[in-house]
């Protein structure tokens, strides 16, 4: 409560900057990937109504990584939903690259990839990952070059013809990635992709992640519950916290860690920072200094 | 609150799907032609809509208020049928608890010895992929040789066995994938604690063979009615409701909602036989846990 | 890999009631047959059972190389309406569980008649059937067996339609997937698996219901009518021999059906 001085609307213009300068993919006058704005989400009538989300407001800029992290129940992946208009808000407006979340999600303006890897159990590697090109009316040529393009950006190319469940977690989570890479989406939503696997294949995928974000500039909206992977991964960590779920702070990741090596882990603005989001997470009431 | 309107909700569906099932026949009945659907020149795909052919529904209602026959001093059908109801219940009742004293052991027996399931299981799953009820003409001999040995085997056992036979099947099956479902940590628990094969049995396995059992066991009532309403047939035993539906059947011609009584009896014995299961199952409650998840 | 070498080693037979195939789990229950029917051949010659009780073994497979023919033709009487019943019930059934998945209100409903239709002795309805459509006719049979098929394949396929995961229904959201797109490449594949164990419940379940269905009167020429025919006439060895060929009649339903679904779920994981 002690950071609200830094509100939200404020640092995200701050950072937008930031990223369009960093990442370049993003002319001047590119339209933000996502902005919301004054959304609240309430589940259930009356007397077992749930405040999901109250007064939220954020701007994502393209080719912007921020991620929402807090503790279960704080709506982070509800927001996520909001975005992806797989649910539909209670009050406010969500805007994704200044349309509508609906006609954004018509328009297939963004990839989608969840915790379980939801691939399809009896289709192969490959025609999961082309799914969503069938779907929407590719031809069989263009497909099948995509396809391989996208299995040889995980490094999965050799398990094209594989089932699934033939896979450990984390390639599946790569093909799932693939997945929603496949129709070259200027935004990626991705809620806790990497929530259920070990830390080892984490730092892995997380690099990867890393390497075609660079390639690809698409803007990502990223929901963990992973700290370090959070500051690691991000431009901006936005703080949220439950009951009712909100906004309480955002913390920018400094310049010095937005080269996303090895060797940043060990940066001691890294250390740093994962304490700044740690306190916010906390409400303020452990200083930064004291954990650094 | 919500949840009794949302209960009184499906209650009025569910008459409402009964109303219109009631009212495609009678409507069928106003509208179809008396020599029913033809394809080609035999084959018949819609009834005779004749009122020989196909009662009224208000009619198999009325009927049941009526007395047997025309004779005078006959008693009512609706008592009929309740008494033949209730025998032909009792004759279930029996088979069905032979059936899943039998199943149980079965099912005990294959988790226990590995070499038990392998060499049973395939006969248990073909012995009900046959159609072995076509036995049923041939177990009433089986009556007459046990009496010359001095036994007292009557026909009524006969349909007992062959409800049970038909009853036993998904008891065996369903127990023992339920006492197989036991959870790999648990049974590690069971052994770090030292416990027995009897021991893990009580407090373990059973238990959480419940959720397979109870389906089990509703389909095992299920057959075992059945079971006893075919063999009441073939064996021709008098006095329940499958002798009861020939013996109507052949006034057909000239009153044609008689048949329906009995048939009416034979569904209410079928949700009897699954309401008592039903009572199990609310008794088994806390063990029911996975159930829904299945 | 060896994830990969594991998985492809592992087979569809898991989802048979058979756990895993080894030399056991088919040499003992091959060998509990041939002795249990070497038990039955030599008990009955030993103490001389009458074939009133139980024919031998041998007396019963006379019968049936005497009697090939007309067990053949029985059997393409009774298996030409199973199949009919299984056919025509089934569509029926799979259709109806497609409405009630997409209607809430109709699933509602439908709840009574199917929980009737579950606990009732189905083959009870033959009489009225043979009224209503004509005691010459095999049209009564078809229906009975056609009710009986359509109970477990609505229930199974209602459940499969169930068994859609929310993360696959979100992905076909974002996806902008139309009705028909979700069909094809989510809902079906995923009660597929559902639907044809109801087909194969219901398999075994037309051939019963097909030939008890004869039990109860109507035109000759099936095999349950030979049964009871030859039973009155004491013929029993002959009877035996009927049933014998109803239970083959009811092994090819069973292992056709099998086969059919081991075919078209060829590319489901086994669960």
């Amino acid at each position: 409560m002690t950071d609200l001085s830094k509100t939200p609307e404020k640092t995200a213009q701050k950072t937008a900057e930031q990223a369009t300068d960093q990442a370049g993919p993003a002319p001047f006058g590119t339209p933000a990937a996502i902005t919301v704005t004054g959304v609240d989400r309430v589940f259930g009538k009356r007397k077992r109504e749930v405040v999901a989300l109250s007064a939220v407001d954020l701007t994502v800029a393209a080719g912007e990584f921020v991620s929402l992290i807090g503790p279960s129940g704080c709506g982070k992946s509800t927001l996520l939903r909001l975005v992806a208009d797989l649910d539909q808000p209670s009050g406010g407006t969500i805007a994704v690259f200044d349309k509508s979340a609906e006609q954004a999600r018509l328009d297939q303006d963004y990839g989608i990839a969840f915790q379980q890897a939801g691939l399809l159990p009896w289709r192969t590697v490959a025609a999961n990952v082309e799914l969503p090109l069938k779907l929407h009316g590719a031809g069989s040529a263009e497909r099948k070059a995509r396809v391989a393009e996208l299995l040889d950006l995980v490094g999965l190319t050799d398990f094209a013809k594989s089932r699934p469940d033939q896979l450990s977690g984390g390639m599946q989570q790569r093909v799932a990635i693939a997945r929603a890479l496949a129709e070259q989406p200027r935004l990626l939503l991705m809620d806790e992709p990497f929530g259920a696997l070990d830390e080892i294949t984490r730092e892995r995928l997380q690099a990867e992640l890393v390497r075609i974000c660079r390639e690809t500039g698409a803007a990502v909206l990223f929901v963990t519950h992973s700290i370090p992977e959070a500051v690691f991964l991000s431009d901006r960590v936005v703080v949220m916290t439950p009951r009712p779920g909100r906004i309480t702070d955002v913390v920018t990741v400094p310049e010095t860690l937005r080269a996303r090596t090895d060797a940043t882990r060990d940066h001691a603005d890294f250390l740093h920072t994962v304490a700044a989001v740690r306190a916010a997470l906390h409400g303020g009431h452990e200083p930064a200094e004291d954990l650094a | 609150m919500l949840a009794a309107l949302q209960r009184a909700r499906s209650v009025l569906l569910g008459l409402l799907g009964l109303a219109v099932l009631a009212a495609v026949w009678d409507l069928y009945k106003a509208f179809g032609p008396d020599d029913g659907v033809r394809v080609g020149d035999r084959l018949l795909v819609l009834p005779r809509a004749s009122d020989l052919a196909m009662p009224h529904t208000w009619e198999v209602v009325q009927r049941l208020g009526e007395p047997v026959t025309s004779l005078p001093g006959a008693g009512s059908t609706l008592g009929a049928v309740v008494d033949a109801s209730l025998f032909t219940l009792a004759i279930a009742t029996r088979g069905f608890v032979i059936g899943v004293v039998v199943g149980l052991v079965l099912a005990l027996l294959m988790s226990r010895v590995r070499i038990v399931e392998s060499a049973l299981l395939p006969w248990i799953v073909l012995s009900q992929t046959v159609p072995l009820i076509a036995l049923a003409p041939l177990v009433k001999r089986w009556g007459s040789e046990f009496d010359r040995l001095g036994y007292i085997w009557t026909n009524e056992q006969s349909v007992a066995v062959i409800a049970a036979y038909l009853a036993f099947f998904p008891v065996a099956v369903g127990a023992l994938r339920g006492l197989k479902s036991a959870e790999a940590t648990h049974l590690d628990l069971m052994r770090a604690y030292g416990l027995g094969w009897w021991r893990t049995l009580f407090t373990l396995r059973l238990p959480s063979s419940v959720p397979f059992l109870l389906p089990a066991l509703r389909l095992g009532a299920a057959s075992a009615v059945i079971g006893t309403v075919v063999a009441e047939v073939s064996i021709g035993l008098r006095g329940g409701i499958g002798r009861m539906i020939i013996e109507y059947a052949q006034s057909a011609s000239s009153d044609p909602a008689k048949p329906w009584a009995p048939i009416l009896g034979a569904v209410a014995v079928g949700l009897v036989a699954a309401g008592v299961v039903g009572l199990i199952g609310l008794l088994l409650r806390p063990y029911r846990t996975a159930e829904a998840t299945r | 890999m060896s994830v990969v070498a594991e998985a492809t080693a592992k087979d569809t037979r898991a989802r048979l009631p058979i756990s895993r195939l080894r030399v056991s789990t088919v040499l003992a229950p091959v060998l509990l047959g041939v002795a249990v029917v070497a038990l039955w051949q030599v008990l009955v010659d030993h103490y001389d059972v009458s074939p009133l009780i139980i024919p031998a073994p041998d007396a019963v497979w006379a019968q049936v190389t005497d009697n090939r023919g007309s067990i053949v033709d029985g059997a393409t009487v009774t298996g030409r309406n199973a199949l009919l019943g299984l056919v025509g019930g089934a569509v029926v059934a799979i259709v109806g569980a497609l409405v009630s998945h997409a209607v809430r209100f109709i699933d509602q409903m439908a709840v009574p008649v199917v929980a009737a239709a579950s606990v009732v002795p189905i083959v009870a309805l033959a009489p009225v059937l043979y009224t209503m459509f004509g005691a010459g006719n095999e049209t009564g049979r078809v229906l009975v067996a056609a009710l009986s098929v359509s109970v477990p394949v609505y229930l199974n396929t209602l459940r499969g339609l169930a068994q859609v995961k929310a993360v696959h229904r979100d992905l076909m959201t974002a996806y902008a997937a139309t009705p028909t797109q979700v069909a094809r490449t989510v809902t079906l594949p995923t009660a597929l698996p559902y639907v044809f164990t109801g087909l194969r419940i219901a398999s075994s379940l037309a051939v019963i219901s097909a030939l008890v269905a004869e039990y109860f009167g109507g035109p000759v020429g099936g095999l349950g009518k030979s049964i009871t025919t030859s039973a009155s006439s004491s013929n029993y060895p002959l009877a035996y021999a009927y049933v014998l060929g109803a239970i083959a009649l009811g092994i090819v339903f069973y292992v056709v059906t099998l086969l059919l679904e081991l075919w078209v779920t060829r590319h489901h994981p086994s669960t």
